[in-house]
């Protein structure tokens, strides 16, 4: 069943220079496969169309039930150069959740 | 166990909050981080318009509010309040409490050692796009080392009520009270692994403890007296996170998670200038309402390098707006993106980059925002950056006539041109760490 990522997981996003950071966490322990499974870096990248030019990295952290995501190349230069009005990419996080994932 | 409480996540962060760490209930160490990335450039300005300054300004104020109840009830502060100039801050400090003692850590500041540096043949590559520093050696304004917890123990280690640093690290104020109170040792990676990451969760304040909590948020309780965060540590590591029973907000793993990821690379290699944290080892459990206790946390020997914090001078930039309203703002504001591009083109005027975002629209999630066909109202806002100021200060002019010689319905230029403001960018570089000597001050 199709669902937005928000069904199941919460994010907190934030910056590094021009890469900015989501961390997806399941909201219980059981969503964190599908997680796993469906928040590919490859479908992140796609996600956000343009406003990511780099790679998209991925990291797991099971313990916590939860991925980080590295988005590169992603706020306009980062820090003080960047023109964008989120050039922290702190609302990044909030909007991965509308993204579509298949979950049992 | 000791209690130590992180008041301040940033300089510009709440400035009661301090104030009730204090005031609610017991807490042994007040640790408050005032610098961020860009933070040192700005105080590296101040002092050179004024030798006395250069520190944040905020601290020996607060410092003399809460000075007779830190001598009463033992609490001692760690700060790196110094910025570039710790000394004139800790005599700002003794001015406003006279009765404490303070203690300065120095050897951060390398802004006069670059050329030392580069004379070694240390090439300070940035970390992020990997150029050498000699592109920007004549825009630099502040370097600073990162310093680790073993110099602000040091410090403890004298008996000193304020410990004041310059560019210590984030984790490191969290992490010193545990090496000065259990005497951990510099090769106790798993335990200093453990105070790091307890620094980590509790650097940003409230934002483990309710604040900016996507989880079950219009409930958290009493966003207004949000209490910051307590970590209850212990002498092998374990430590638990809390706050003031009353106090408002919410200390919970969800609330907890979210923290840990903030602004995370690779989660087994959190590098610090004490150790390497790994944070696919930790352990969290809810173990009472607003308690979540923290073991299992395993870490790896510090690296061989320090990193260095350096800002430099890049150019300018302009940010303006106006705001089109129904019908068809979308379209309206952007053919004045248009005629704004159009005019600045025909002025002959370059730029490195014009970014143009319609905030009603996508501004925050580009591609990624839901549909909004037909909004009320747009923001149109136009920003440019380059290195000539006076083709940025034009741009500033170019917005307003629109008001009456573009599309129809603009409003919202009631605030006027927007600034010019110079750009202060951030470069990271790494440097062997036998080159920086920490020393530790005590000033009366």
């Amino acid at each position: 069943m199709k669902r937005p990522l928000g069904a199941i997981a919460h994010t907190r996003s934030g910056d590094k220079g021009d890469t900015s950071n989501i961390g997806v966490i399941a909201l219980k322990p059981e969503y964190y496969a599908a997680i796993v499974r469906e928040v590919t870096p490859e479908r992140v990248k796609e996600f956000f169309g343009g406003l990511v030019q780099g790679d998209v990295e991925r990291f797991e952290l099971p313990n916590l039930g939860a991925v980080n995501l590295l988005l590169h190349e992603a706020l306009g230069g980062g820090g003080t150069l960047s023109l964008r009005i989120d050039a922290q990419g702190k609302t990044y996080g909030a909007a991965l959740l509308r993204m579509e994932v298949e979950v049992d | 166990m000791i209690r130590i409480a992180n008041g301040q996540g940033f300089w510009g962060d709440w400035l009661e909050a301090p104030v009730r760490l204090v005031d609610q209930g017991p807490i042994d160490f007040l640790v408050l981080d005032y610098l961020a990335e860009v933070t040192m450039s700005i105080l590296q300005k101040q002092k050179q318009d004024d030798p006395a300054l250069g520190y944040a300004r905020d601290f020996p104020p607060l410092i003399g509010r809460l000075a007779r109840k830190l001598k009463d009830r033992n609490i001692k502060v760690v700060a790196n309040a110094g910025g570039v100039n710790p000394t004139a801050c800790a005599y700002a400090v003794l001015h406003a409490a006279p009765g404490l003692k303070v203690a300065v850590v120095h050897g951060d500041d390398v802004f006069h050692r670059i050329d030392e540096f580069l004379g070694k043949g240390y090439e300070m590559r940035d970390m992020e796009t990997g150029q050498a520093i000699a592109a920007i050696r004549k825009q630099i304004l502040s370097a600073n080392a990162y310093i680790g917890a073993f110099p602000l123990a040091e410090a403890l280690d004298t008996g000193a009520d304020v410990v004041i640093a310059g560019r210590s690290t984030d984790t490191a104020l969290t992490l010193a009270p545990m090496v000065h109170k259990f005497k951990w040792k510099a090769d106790d990676w798993d335990r200093l692994a453990a105070g790091t990451i307890a620094g980590h969760i509790i650097e940003c304040g409230a934002q483990c403890s309710g604040g900016n909590c996507q989880v079950d948020w219009e409930r958290i309780p009493d966003m207004a007296d949000i209490g910051y965060p307590i970590i209850e540590a212990e002498p092998d590591g374990a430590f638990t996170v809390t706050k003031h029973a009353n106090a408002g907000g919410r200390v919970h793993s969800d609330t907890v998670k979210e923290q840990l990821l903030y602004e995370l690379g690779d989660p087994t290699r959190y590098m610090t200038p004490d150790c390497i944290a790994d944070f696919t080892t930790i352990q969290l459990a809810d173990v009472d309402p607003n308690r979540v206790r923290v073991t299992g946390i395993r870490g790896g020997p510090r690296p061989p390098t320090l990193k260095l914090s350096i800002s430099y001078a890049h150019g300018w930039k302009a940010i303006g707006t106006l705001v089109y309203s129904w019908p068809q703002a979308v379209a309206k504001a952007r053919a004045a993106d248009r005629i704004v591009r159009e005019r600045l083109a025909a002025l002959g005027l370059e730029f490195e980059e014009i970014y143009t975002e319609l905030f009603g629209l996508n501004a925050c999630h580009g591609p990624a925002a839901p549909p909004n066909p037909d909004p009320p109202e747009i923001q149109l806002r136009i920003g440019v950056r380059g290195q000539d100021r006076k083709a940025v200060d034009r741009f500033t002019r170019e917005l307003i006539p629109l008001v009456l010689n573009g599309p129809p319905g603009a409003t919202g230029f009631g605030e006027g041109r927007p600034a010019v403001r110079e750009i202060v960018a951030y470069w990271s570089a790494l440097i062997p760490r036998e080159e920086i000597a920490t020393r530790v001050e005590v000033v009366s």
